[in-house]
């Protein structure tokens, strides 16, 4: 396409008319309303947020009972659901909200350079369906009712003959909800990535995060239908007497560890890429340089994308499998060692050849580096049969996967706040309370869960609430239990550094790092039509390679709430979209499910009489109304033409 | 700010607002869906092998269900396709009188499948909480009726729409896409069909 002579451009009106088309109610109803992506995905961030302050509580409560040998703060039944609430709340409640739906929701429109996010009254049922989850298994545990099989509810101990009354029914209920909501999302990113991206932004050019969400976009799709399918399994096994998991009758209880660590492993990518593209984000704005390796780091998340669905089984090595499977999978398990380690190499050489700047959000990056290369290191190990069965079980595992998970993706959560905060509320986070934060986090983390490696070659078992003198595991415990009140100084500092940050904090401007990506193209915080302008693309950080009068997209509508719908490769435009305005409809839709859900738990019938408000509540949705949908332009497609 | 800049624009007001196929962006949603569906009956019937592997016999101490419904039930899903494939093939068109008959033609059918699934159901010679063998293959058709369901109702619900004037643009997509989750079901049905009562009979 040639570059056009330029034009005169008038925005004088444009803003005011941008922003009554695409505004948003307000007031309570209008909460339930907005169905736009920034304020979904904020509500995403808030809630998963708020949720892992309260997993937070339950683990250090958990550590508070183990400080010294028969302490007896806490009674094994507590103890039980504790660990098991909050396993469930950190993996479903916050984990995947914050990083996949949350991060995702929020930042791959502005980085589409679009408008909003493909089916918002879909993303916004998706959120109304994860917080009934999430309190679902909350309000459980305060009614006595807290899930207490482990967060991964194995059967028998989870099934009807050992975990009589509701307390697994309603953890398998809450994965449905979550895993519905992510399902939702998925859909919503992966059209969004793959339609709504800025013309010129061809495959080639799309930014590494996006690359990122659309990897575990389609994880998710692939992955979440399996814990649904298990959950369900149970839930059926233990209200209606299904036999799935009965071996009397020809049911088998390794049936329901295969299926769940089919979702169970790739989990942790889903966790884990969300968390990668932000590292890439970070680390090429702060080297000041493009990232290095653009196409290996690309492959290397599309085979983790793969490999991430075939090494579920090195969950079950204890389960005594034949040893031919054990062989294969512990060698799939090494292999996903390779894609993730040309990544860190990529990172490292973005770093060596830019020049750093060890900004706040870096500084994270480095925690990342730090503590998530410990955790692959021992993760190594545990792929190695032998070793996984001396430790199988034990608190080296628990140190393991804490280093995984919070190495891999709260440090990087934390560098994409600092980073991502300023775009969000308009104002720059306190550096030094940010530093603060950062070192009473870091330390803590490693005080606490370093000296669980020790305990657990020790051979301190996970999950008892308590430990004789004799075992001599006193002092490490208390030393984890000190590791707690950093990290927890640490989170009260970042609270506080939020809040003051939005009241007193320096403005941010669109671009106060200057970066590359789109959404650093709109003012902070963005307004709800997002760009004023519509860009185009013309190079991988589109906003370091624009060309000084870098063209713009006219001919979308402004006077309703329209898109540029662009192909999947190459980002040609294709055709003009009008997208759904706010509804309450999706918010009736998700409590009507969650009557659904919710009621099947108490009785089979709840889903057949639970359905009927669901057709209604969406036939509510879907039904046309408002104006007539635009005519279609009667002659065949038209190209796309660069005004002369 | 300046009001006024001279910029390079790119026009895109004469392209399209509807697109039929794979360029609609609902058609690759409706496609992201049948993969998250698919996904799940292929783990049910991922199950269903992995427990034969945990019987002597199968299915065990059971009669096979019965297979004159089986073969029916496949033969109406079927028959289905035609009605399915016109509505599809007229949409573009706009002709809201075929479309109509297209979209009863197939709610039509759909109401056939569903009386002869009920008779399929009565007929699998086992209760769901027999055995391992009877959970998952109620779960299976089970999971195909829900989808089963769903589809009669959307199509209800869209021949619903042809009798208003919001019967066009992005709706006659719609239409189309609605023909693509019903082939959707309709593989899904076969599939259903050849495990439970194909196996049954050789594995």
């Amino acid at each position: 396409m040639a570059i056009s002579e330029p034009v005169v451009v008038s925005q004088s009106g444009a803003a005011d008319r941008l922003a009554r088309t695409w505004a948003q109610p307000r007031g309570f109803w209008g909460w339930f309303q907005n169905v736009h992506h920034t304020a979904i995905g904020v509500r995403f961030m808030v809630t998963s947020f708020i949720f892992f302050l309260l997993g937070g509580v339950l683990a250090a409560m958990m550590r508070w009972q183990l400080v010294r040998p028969e302490h007896n703060a806490i009674g094994p039944d507590l103890y039980n659901q504790l660990f098991t609430v909050h396993g469930s709340t950190m993996i479903f409640l916050f984990a995947v909200p914050m990083m996949f739906q949350g991060f995702g929701v929020y930042v791959v429109p502005h980085m589409c350079g679009t408008r909003n996010i493909a089916f918002p009254r879909l993303n916004a049922f998706s959120y109304y369906i994860y917080v009934v989850g999430a309190l679902l298994l909350w309000v459980g545990l305060f009614l006595k009712t807290g899930a207490d099989a482990g967060w991964f509810a194995y059967v028998p101990l989870s099934g009807p003959e050992f975990t009589p009354g509701k307390r697994s029914d309603f953890w398998a209920q809450m994965i449905t909800f979550t895993e519905v909501s992510a399902l939702g999302v998925a859909i919503c990113i992966t059209t969004t990535i793959l339609r709504y991206r800025a013309p010129g932004m061809t495959l080639n050019r799309m930014p590494i995060l996006l690359w990122e969400k659309l990897v575990t976009s389609i994880m998710v799709i692939f992955a979440m239908p399996s814990v649904m399918v298990v959950s369900s399994m149970l839930l059926m096994d233990r209200t209606i007497n299904t036999q799935f998991f009965n071996p009397s009758v020809g049911g088998d209880v390794l049936l329901y560890q295969h299926l769940f660590w089919f979702f169970g492993h790739p989990e942790v990518y889903i966790i884990f890429l969300p968390a990668t593209a932000i590292v890439s984000t970070v680390v090429a704005v702060f080297a000041r340089r493009h990232i290095f390796g653009y196409v290996p780091i690309v492959t290397s998340v599309v085979a983790t994308g793969f490999l991430g669905f075939s090494v579920w089984v090195h969950h079950m090595f204890a389960t005594g499998l034949p040893q031919m499977s054990a062989s294969f999978f512990t060698a799939a398990s090494l292999m996903i060692v390779i894609p993730t380690a040309v990544q860190f190499y990529c990172w490292m050489a973005t770093i060596w050849h830019g020049r750093l700047q060890l900004k706040l959000p870096m500084l994270w990056i480095f925690g990342f580096f730090f503590v998530f290369l410990i955790g692959g290191l021992s993760g190594v190990m545990l792929a190695s049969v032998p070793l996984d069965w001396q430790v199988h079980d034990t608190f080296f595992v628990v140190a393991h996967f804490h280093y995984v998970l919070i190495g891999g993706a709260l440090f990087p959560m934390f560098g994409g706040m600092y980073f991502w905060i300023p775009k969000i509320t308009g104002r720059m986070m306190n550096d030094r309370l940010g530093k603060i934060h950062f070192w009473l986090f870091f330390v803590g983390f490693n005080l606490t869960f370093f000296t669980m490696h020790f305990l657990g070659l020790h051979g301190m078992p996970r999950r008892v609430y308590t430990y004789t003198p004799e075992m001599r595991w006193g002092a490490l415990n208390l030393l984890a239990t000190i590791g707690v009140v950093f990290m927890t100084a640490g989170i009260l500092v970042f609270i506080a550094n939020f809040f003051q940050s939005k009241a007193t904090g320096r403005f941010a401007g669109p671009n106060p790092w200057g970066a590359g990506s789109l959404e650093w193209a709109t003012p902070s915080p963005p307004p709800h039509y997002n760009f004023l302008e519509l860009p185009t693309v013309n190079g991988r950080e589109a906003l370091w390679e624009a060309e000084p009068n870098q063209p713009i997209v006219g001919g979308v509508r402004e006077d309703i709430p329209e898109v540029l719908v662009t192909n999947t490769l190459d980002s040609e435009p294709e055709y003009r979209d009008e997208l759904p305005g706010p509804s309450i409809w999706p918010f009736l839709t998700a409590i009507a499910v969650s009557i659904a859900f919710i009621w099947s738990i108490f009785s089979p019938w709840g889903i057949a009489y639970g359905a009927i408000p669901v057709v209604i509540t969406l036939i509510g949705w879907l039904w046309p109304r408002g104006h007539s949908p635009s005519p279609r332009v009667p002659e065949p497609a038209l190209e796309a033409r660069w005004i002369r | 700010m300046d009001p006024i800049r001279e910029r390079p624009v790119l026009d895109v007001s004469g392209l399209p607002t509807v697109m039929f196929g794979k360029a609609n962006t609902t058609w690759l949603a409706n496609l992201l869906y049948m993969m998250i569906e698919g996904t799940m009956f292929a783990l049910v019937v991922a199950s269903y092998f992995y427990l034969r592997t945990r019987s002597s016999s199968w299915p065990p101490g059971n009669l096979p269900p019965t297979l004159g419904w089986g073969i029916t039930s496949g033969a109406i899903f079927l028959i289905s396709l035609v009605p399915a494939r016109y509505a599809q093939r007229v949409a573009p068109s706009g002709d809201r009188s075929k479309i109509r008959w297209g979209l009863l033609a197939l709610a039509g059918v759909a109401v056939i499948a569903m009386v002869v699934r009920g008779f399929e159901l009565a007929n699998l010679n086992c209760r769901w909480n027999e055995n391992a063998y009877a959970s998952t293959v109620w779960a299976l058709l089970g999971l195909h009726t829900g989808h089963l369901i769903t589809e009669f109702i959307e199509t209800v619900v869209i021949l619903c729409v042809s009798f208003t004037d919001k019967m066009e643009g992005t709706r006659l997509a719609d239409v189309a896409i609605n023909s693509d989750y019903w082939y959707f079901v309709v593989v899904t049905a076969i599939l259903s069909d050849f495990v439970i009562y194909g196996t049954t009979r050789f594995l």
